[in-house]
């Protein structure tokens, strides 16, 4: 059986001492504020993101025999979280739910926006608006992400997998994981790009403001 | 010697630590002559920081109960 495999509570194995289990409770309530937080970056919702993290604590419990090195228990459990998303995904994709994919996003790049003439920035433009990003603005262009580009950055970005990594969680080529980090980049750098110009952080609402303050 | 099209052709991989050997190596030196991509790297870099730190969220005190009485649950 592997982590991919559904698992119920039930079926755990019984020859783990009192140790583990305490030892498992332990790196788990650890990690909890980085396994939810991953769980509602992919699933956006806060119910399912609760369920989500239950199923994996239990798919973890019941293949700990399968962890060699205990050292390598976050990024173990992280992947097993991943592939919880994942195969509950694949059952929605088999019952005709999946977000259609636009291939004409195209080449784009915040920075050399904020570096366009027409700013007249004063000092570093990307250090101003890095400076100004706020985290409720990155989270809503996440999460904006249709879910196979979100899945790739929640895996590049916020855990550091390879692209190997990602490629046999995903169980794609790696070329398509190079294609969708790419266009998930483009995706969120775009959003990003629009919110600032919405909120008056770059163009002419923020060149006046500049200026009065001068 | 790579130029700055190479560079950024390369950037993604750099920034995802998945460029090796030569590979590698040439970009550094780039990196140590043109301020113009250094930048754009230091951006990139920064800009992947602030994404990385939303894979923590506070945890709602109702999981927290509820993940410790699954556990409790397990037997062993």
């Amino acid at each position: 059986m592997t982590p991919e495999d559904g698992v119920t509570v039930g079926t755990i194995d019984s020859r783990r001492s009192a140790a583990d289990r305490e030892w498992f409770q332990g790196i788990v309530v650890e990690l909890l504020s980085d396994l939810y937080g991953t769980a509602l970056r992919l699933t956006r919702n806060r119910a399912d993101a609760e369920d989500l993290v239950a199923e994996a604590v239990a798919r973890a419990w019941s293949h700990l025999d399968e962890l060699a090195d205990r050292t390598r228990v976050q990024g173990w459990l992280f992947r097993i979280l991943t592939n919880a998303f994942l195969s509950i995904k694949r059952t929605d994709a088999r019952h005709g739910i999946q977000e259609s994919l636009d291939d004409n996003d195209g080449d784009f790049s915040l920075f050399e926006q904020l570096h366009a003439p027409i700013l007249l920035w004063w000092g570093s433009p990307e250090q101003e608006f890095l400076n100004k990003l706020l985290r409720e603005d990155l989270t809503r262009a996440v999460d904006a992400l249709p879910e196979q580009f979100r899945v790739v950055v929640v895996l590049a970005e916020m855990h550091g997998f390879t692209y190997q990594e990602i490629a046999e969680a995903l169980q794609v080529p790696i070329g398509t994981v190079r294609s969708r980090l790419a266009r998930a980049r483009v995706l969120l750098q775009k959003a990003l790009w629009a919110h600032a110009q919405d909120a008056g952080l770059v163009g002419p609402k923020h060149l006046k403001a500049t200026m009065d303050h001068e | 010697m790579i130029n700055c099209e190479e560079a950024l052709r390369r950037l993604a991989e750099y920034l995802d630590a998945e460029l090796l050997g030569e590979s590698s190596r040439e970009m550094e030196q780039h990196l140590e002559r043109c301020r113009s991509c250094f930048s754009r790297v230091e951006f990139e870099k920064r800009l992947k920081s602030c994404t990385a730190e939303l894979r923590r969220e506070p945890v709602p005190p109702d999981l927290e109960r509820r993940i410790r009485a699954l556990v409790d649950t397990f037997k062993s």
